[in-house]
């Protein structure tokens, strides 16, 4: 070892000698990560964190949580003179007072549209390509976690400047907490410290959202980030790339050079949006007040889902005993989403637990390969749109000039209709699509040339699909559905376990793998040709024989 | 970490799902395997900048140039920063535009000449990194269960059932201690069960009704039919006095509702035309020539209700469209709201001024469990 005496490796002698970094960075700084466009999403969701981190910090500085009562005095003339809470007033002083207070406001508000937007896409990317699987079921509870805390974090935040559009949202918050059966009065008055809006609550919310939601945060997206170092990235399915490797380039020097700088670049887009596009104008909603309300009022994207939820639910109540269970409020806005949020958390092991399949993967799925799994997800998707739809159903019906009511009429049947069409258009779309991946393995693709053979026949010429081609559309493998098992094992002994789970459990396998197609096989491209008696090119007989069923 | 596995652990490739099948058909026809083989990497091309000595210098001259723009930027950012001085709301846009371009042209210049970089000039050789088990090997966990079990025997798990039972208990009480504490968070209407602070308002008997708007009393010539109004409650005397049937606690300093008190307090008055009202026998005297008196809190989810529609008599929340009808008790018509719009008994006084007849005969706003 040659010993250079640079005062690189001077500085970096003294802190090994200290904390035996050296051991650890000779590891991670050659570690290999995949490259792929969608790997970027969850770096979005964690960049735009940083940047609410920096923002945030910086608007701590000049914001006062609280709710006592003072006259607005600053330059923005409509609002002079207004009684307002010490909140609003020192949000609007952030405005149009403080230097740079009104573009790290507006960077701090894009930037946690992008965190929740980043992270659904992320969550989508991860789903789709089944990259929740063993042995990553426990980071993809974690990130279920973070987005459901991101909802919250993201509710607070701009439930703080007290304005008429968000003190309204508050209202509606308090009257969604009276809904909890047995316990919701109390549960609502320890929130607000009593009646509402009460002196205690927006003091209360800021400690939520600049301590406890963040701190949460920052320990979760740590532990996500171990556990994506740990098992290493999952990688698309290709030539050269097993479920045993992993291929890409190492984090030093190029995975930081792409990714500090990507980091810019998320960072330089939401500065530019910050810069020009005008979010939350306070000043236009006025200071909370409890007698008027803006029509057309929206929340933030990602709240608009169970807007939606609440608007579409009829009013049933039951009273009973003297007693008032509010179905109505109470079913939408927390049963829903905890059953919703909940199915998520577990989807992981209910789909393990149905395909039988305890191997690690660390392969990503090409989602038309798990028609089953896309189409549940298409069909969570369009069910989460289109209650984002209702969610703006009176701007909907304004602008489209439709009637309000035949507009949520319509809505509470399409919600349970459509998610249903849209799985089972979603999973034929992906058989189909297997379908052709077979057949381009097998018989090539169109080159779009036509012969006309001496016998007068004209045949299309295939093109061959390469080795490399044909092991990147044909090297998954296709779960067959488990089959109930016999009651008894061979010596007659009953097994142990719930029948009528294992019957269960065989029917969802039926339900989820029994329609899936095998990949081809070399095997069948060596029939394929033998049957035409031709090598190649491949030509498409006059009748093209349907692909064999699994 | 580019090391195979080592040989020792032959479990640990035979754990990870292998995607080329083992080729159990190959006795049977030796040429065709049961799967595609893996073609392995393919060949790995050069860039431009690999070969071309001058895309290179190229490439490295566009990123200097990127990282000197940079730095341009973030000087502009000083300088819009103290140039622009805020004095009115368009100045503080201006600046907020200016300093925001300046710095996202100097962030995104950093950004794009990173990874130009990278793209351009680094090594671009994709590199192999084997994966390990991610479980333990048997012995190590056998070992650590070793541990995990001699420790349980050290502490006497097993056997020391009243001193783990004990335990167990002190710690499940620790939770309820910490929550208990939480109960202080109800800092005011302390002397009162949230059913009882929920079920009145500051209504009381004579209590005049005042247009918002302007704080003025009401006669009922004042409104014409259809005509809405959005009613608060008189709480001081002619002179300005607090009225003493008031609680002083309602109210703040300058003798005004408290933003508590409104939130419950506030009352949509109109105008139903006299044909249409539909009232109950016990009800016929809450009205005064057609004109009658609700709740503005919505009975859902607690918005305050704005629109009125005149061809139906129809009030609408703008919050979640439950629809309630002033002419027939403001009964639920559409919408996720249970409850009717509760009716304030209002009359004249010997001025001729609207007043009210008592509070709100049941609680305002969304439903409780104690609501009955």
């Amino acid at each position: 070892m040659t010993t250079t005496r640079t005062p690189a490796s001077a500085a970096g002698r003294y802190v090994d000698a200290r904390l035996g970094v050296a051991r650890l960075a000779k590891v991670a700084l050659r570690k290999v990560f995949p490259d792929h466009w969608s790997f970027m999403l969850g770096e979005i969701a964690l960049y735009s964190f940083v940047v609410l981190l920096i923002t945030g910090t910086f608007l701590t500085f000049f914001f006062n949580p609280s709710m006592t009562e003072v006259v607005y005095n600053g330059s923005y003339v409509p609002l002079k003179g207004i009684p307002m809470s010490e909140a609003m007033n020192s949000t609007m002083n952030i405005s149009f007072d403080v230097r740079g207070g009104l573009l790290m406001r507006q960077i701090h508000h894009w930037a946690a549209l992008m965190f929740l937007a980043a992270i659904a896409v992320h969550m989508m990317r991860v789903f789709f390509t089944g990259a929740f699987r063993k042995p990553r079921e426990f980071n993809w509870i974690i990130g279920v976690n973070l987005f459901i805390l991101g909802i919250l974090e993201g509710f607070a935040g701009y439930s703080l400047p007290d304005d008429l559009l968000s003190g309204n949202g508050l209202r509606i918050a308090e009257g969604i907490t009276r809904s909890i059966p047995v316990i919701g009065s109390y549960a609502s008055f320890l929130l607000f410290g009593g009646e509402f809006p009460g002196s205690d609550f927006i003091p209360r919310l800021y400690i939520v959202h600049v301590l406890l939601i963040p701190g949460v945060i920052l320990a979760l997206i740590t532990a996500h980030l171990i556990m994506v170092v740990f098992h290493k990235h999952t990688q698309y399915p290709g030539p050269g790339r097993t479920n045993s490797n992993v291929v890409g380039y190492p984090l030093m020097p190029v995975y930081l050079a792409k990714a500090g700088g990507f980091f810019f670049l998320v960072f330089g887009v939401l500065a530019l949006l910050g810069a020009f596009v005008s979010i939350n104008p306070i000043w236009n909603y006025g200071p909370y007040h409890p007698s008027p309300v803006s029509a057309g009022s929206q929340p933030d994207w990602y709240m608009a889902f169970l807007d939606g939820a609440l608007r579409l639910m009829p009013g049933w109540e039951t009273h009973l005993f003297g007693w008032t269970i509010s179905w109505n409020v109470f079913v939408p806005a927390a049963v829903f989403p905890g059953i919703l949020f909940t199915a998520l958390m577990f989807y992981p092991f209910i789909e393990a637990w149905i395909s039988g399949d305890r191997r690690e993967h660390h392969l990503a799925d090409r989602p038309r390969n798990q028609p089953t799994r896309t189409g549940l997800g298409v069909a969570g998707i369009t069910l989460y749109a289109l209650l984002m739809i209702a969610g703006g159903n009176d701007v909907l019906a304004t602008l489209f000039h439709l009637s309000i009511n035949a507009m949520t009429q319509t809505l509470r049947v399409l919600v349970f209709v459509v998610p249903v069409f849209a799985f089972w258009l979603t999973r034929r779309l992906c058989l189909g699509l297997q379908r052709r991946d077979r057949e381009t393995v097998l018989r090539g693709s169109e080159s779009g040339t036509i012969i006309q053979t001496p016998s007068g026949e004209f045949v299309e010429i295939h093109t061959p699909t390469t080795p490399q081609r044909a092991f990147a559309l044909a090297s998954h493998d296709s779960p067959a559905p488990l089959e109930l098992p016999a009651a008894q094992d061979p010596r007659g002994v009953r097994r142990p376990g719930s029948r009528a789970l294992a019957r269960l459990r065989a029917r969802l396998s039926h339900f989820y793998f029994a329609d899936a197609l095998t990949p081809a096989t070399p095997a069948e491209v060596a029939a394929v040709v033998h049957h035409h008696d031709e090598p190649t090119p491949l030509p498409v007989g006059d009748n093209p024989q349907p692909s064999t069923k699994a | 970490m580019a090391t195979p596995p080592p040989p020792t652990q032959p479990e640990a490739d035979a754990a990870l799902a292998s995607t080329t099948g083992p080729g159990s058909d190959s006795q049977l026809v030796p040429a065709v395997p049961a799967r595609f083989e893996d073609p392995g990497l393919p060949e790995h091309r050069l860039r431009r900048t690999d070969t071309d000595p001058r895309a290179a210098k190229r490439a490295e001259r566009t990123v200097s140039l990127l990282f000197g723009l940079a730095m341009l930027a973030g000087v502009g950012f000083v300088v819009a920063y103290f140039a622009i001085r805020i004095t009115d709301p368009t100045s503080a846009i201006r600046s907020t535009q200016f300093t925001g371009l300046a710095l996202a042209v100097m962030l995104l210049c950093i950004g794009f000449g990173a990874v130009h970089w990278a793209k351009q000039l680094m090594p671009d050789h994709e590199q192999i990194e084997q994966r390990h088990r991610v479980a333990s090997t048997p012995l190590e966990q056998q070992q650590a269960g070793q541990i995990l079990s001699q420790g349980a025997v050290e502490v006497g798990l097993p056997r020391r059932k009243l001193l783990w039972g004990s335990l167990v208990g002190a710690l499940a009480t620790l939770p309820v201690v910490g929550a208990v504490p939480l109960w202080g968070l109800k800092t005011h209407n302390r002397n009162q069960t949230p059913a009882q602070a929920l079920s009145h308002t500051v209504w009381r008997s004579g209590m005049r009704l005042l247009k918002e708007a302007d704080k003025t009393p009401i006669k009922p010539s004042d409104l014409s039919l259809h005509e809405v109004v959005h009613v608060i409650p008189q709480v001081t005397t002619a002179q300005g006095h607090l009225r003493p049937d008031v609680d002083a606690n309602a109210v703040n300093s300058h003798h005004e509702l408290t933003l508590n008190e409104l939130a419950k307090a506030v009352v949509l008055l109109m105008r139903i035309p006299p044909g249409d009202l539909k009232e109950p026998a016990e009800r016929k005297n809450w009205s005064v020539e057609g004109i009658v008196a609700y709740s503005k809190i919505c009975t859902h989810v607690g918005c305050p209700i704005a629109l009125y529609e005149k061809t139906t008599s129809h009030l609408l929340c703008p919050c979640h469209q439950s629809t309630f009808d002033a002419a027939d008790q403001c009964k639920v018509v559409f919408g996720p709201a249970n409850r009717p719009l509760p009716q304030l008994p209002i009359t004249v006084d010997a001025q001729g001024y609207l007043i009210a007849q008592s509070d709100f005969t049941e609680p305002v706003g969304p439903s409780f469990p104690e609501r009955g």
